[in-house]
């Protein structure tokens, strides 16, 4: 049984004719893998590292190499990324960090146990002037206060 | 005199991001008269003329990287746009794509003319989703009005640009780190030389540019060289490496600023003139303490050095690493430079991709001296071991591939070297038993 869909396949075969080599495809490969699954496991590594014409231990160093992609297990509904570079963390990115912690019980990198929410922290998310930031998914919050996170995530089914 | 934005004149419009408004607002009209009325060794030329400097942070002269191409090459020439935009406290190529993404198509397009490129890949980061809708909304306009694909606007040229997402590596935004990681590898740079110019995206001649670069190439087609060249710096008399800093610039300004924000201003405003004229003025009625000058990268200035101008040059008078990207990240009076430093470290031990033994290792030991310190168990002579790391890691020292390791000794020897005081009343205050302590202590592990 493979673990890439069909769907899957055809996206990342239709990469490839942006690049003038299969590898070059790796990055949205994994990209479109981790979008559908929530992470790339080791078996999605083999199946890609097929398609494009590689040997596993390829994919799996290009994956390895980059935070982004999950590889354990798959990432929540919502992934929450909190800037503590110094833009935010002069400006309480730190503390909501911490705050996030508690409130949500997780260390960074991890997922709750309700599976719907992955902490992460970040390294500069580029929106210094809306310290402090947060990335969710695929929406930029700028000016976050303890108090706007909690309502936010109060809406998040 | 007021200044009249350029690379920003279009943001404020409603729906800016759209091709019909940049077009209303005289959009690829410059891209148009160019495709008729010069070669593209004129582009070279003229930009050359112009005087550009890299606004990616090392400022290296845009038209004498393109003339490194070399000359009757059959091809295929790559072009890539860096929009691996990651350096802390910067933000304005964000601004950019989000509100004016035709601005940095036509610059690309007019670049990849000038190169003879036929494939353009930006390197985007995963955290701007933003900017991934807007870009790719443009190339598709662009495609569909015949500014991009086969025979741009019936002319001989072509042109096919993609969007290439990242995957959280700092180190993408290094030219040759970003080439490993398009062709599909770990981000990890290339020895140099060859330079991509010669050798680089799948081995064939390639050319990397910033967003912010490629802006300023379309409004020096437009304007002219003399234009570009009446703003700015003009080479220092006594320094025959300064070929001066020319031209408009965005500043990103934050931290404890009043109104933080992606500002315009010809090169040369001075870091104080920033703060009161575009930021407000520091928060809360404070005082400032340091700012970074142009990205975490570039090191701090301290509050007596505000007068230093954002030019190419004025920086390294301060003992700062350069201009960097211009994004200046403002310290008030209360932060501790222990809290600014150990964030520092954690940014560069995070991010150092690990390829190099003297950054892998020096940042990450640079780290376990600031925990240690920020833990109350910091001892005067890890200042002193700090600077020795700083000196010793980087492609200046010789001893790393890339300028990662450089950008992480930057905020350690000014941070220090400005604030010393501070570092020892605090490492004083906290172990008032062991700050003279010499016997080799445990390390705190954390990254």
């Amino acid at each position: 049984m493979n673990v890439l869909d069909a769907e899957v396949r055809k996206n990342i075969e239709s990469c490839l004719g942006r690049y003038p080599t299969k590898q070059a495809a790796t990055l949205p490969a994994l990209h479109l893998v981790n979008d559908r699954l929530g992470y790339v496991p080791p078996k999605a590594v083999v199946e890609i590292a097929e398609l494009l014409e590689l040997a596993p231990a390829q994919v799996q160093d290009t994956l390895g190499f980059y935070e982004f992609f999950k590889q354990d297990k798959p990432q929540g509904k919502y992934r929450l990324w909190v800037c503590r570079s110094i833009g935010c963390a002069a400006r309480g990115g730190e503390e909501l960090l911490e705050y996030l912690c508690d409130k949500l019980n997780v260390r960074p990198g991890e997922t709750t146990a309700d599976g719907r929410v992955t902490l992460e922290y970040a390294e500069c998310l580029g929106a210094c002037e809306l310290a402090p930031a947060i990335l969710v998914n695929d929406t930029l919050y700028g000016n976050m206060t303890v108090e706007k996170i909690d309502e936010l995530i109060h809406t998040w089914r | 005199m007021t200044y009249e934005p350029v690379l920003l004149a279009n943001v404020e419009e409603k729906d800016s991001h759209t091709l019909a408004v940049y077009e209303a607002g005289g959009g690829y009209r410059g891209l148009r008269r160019a495709l008729k009325e010069m070669s593209p060794g004129d582009v070279v030329e003229l930009v050359e003329q112009s005087g550009l400097r890299g606004r990616g942070g090392a400022g290296f002269p845009t038209g004498m990287k393109w003339s490194f191409l070399p000359k009757k090459h059959p091809g295929p020439i790559y072009f890539c746009v860096n929009a691996d935009e990651s350096e802390p406290g910067t933000f304005v190529n964000r601004v950019q794509m989000e509100l004016d993404p035709h601005q940095i198509l036509e610059g690309t397009i007019l670049s990849c003319y000038a190169t003879r490129a036929q494939t353009a890949y930006v390197y985007l980061r995963y955290e701007y989703p933003l900017c991934r809708k807007r870009m790719q909304a443009a190339i598709d306009e662009c495609c569909a009005a015949g500014y991009l694909g086969s025979n741009v606007l019936g002319s001989d040229f072509s042109l096919d640009v993609y969007i290439h997402v990242g995957a959280g590596a700092y180190v993408c935004g290094e030219e040759t780190g970003l080439i490993e990681s398009i062709e599909g590898r770990r981000a990890w740079p290339r020895i140099k030389p060859p330079f991509p110019a010669v050798e680089g995206l799948f081995r064939k001649p390639t050319v990397v540019n910033n967003v912010e670069t490629l802006a300023c190439v379309k409004h020096i087609v437009d304007r002219g060289a003399g234009w570009f060249r009446s703003m700015g710096t003009p080479p220092e008399p006594n320094n025959p490496r300064d070929p001066g800093s020319f031209g408009p610039k965005l500043f990103g300004l934050s931290g404890h600023v009043n109104r933080p924000g992606c500002y315009e201003a010809p090169l040369g405003i001075s870091v104080g003139q920033l703060i009161e004229q575009f930021g407000g003025g520091v928060w809360k009625g404070r005082k400032a303490k340091a700012a970074v000058l142009g990205g975490l990268s570039t090191g701090v200035v301290a509050v007596s050095e505000f007068d230093t101008p954002l030019d190419f040059a004025a920086p390294m008078r301060v003992g700062c690493l350069g201009l960097g990207t211009g994004g200046v990240v403002v310290l008030d009076e209360t932060y501790s430079m222990v809290d600014f430093l150990h964030n520092s470290c954690r940014f560069f031990a995070h991010e150092s991709c690990g390829q190099c033994t003297p950054c892998r290792e020096g940042t990450y030991w640079a780290l376990q001296m600031m925990e240690r310190i920020k833990a109350g168990r910091g001892r005067l002579r890890d200042l002193d071991l700090l600077l020795e790391i700083g000196e010793s890691i980087g492609i200046m020292p010789g001893t790393t591939i890339c300028g990662l390791a450089d950008g992480a000794a930057w905020p350690i020897k000014t941070a220090l070297s400005k604030f010393r005081d501070e570092f020892e009343d605090f490492i004083m205050q906290t172990n008032p038993d062991g700050y003279m302590e010499t016997e080799p202590v445990e390390a705190l592990v954390g990254v």
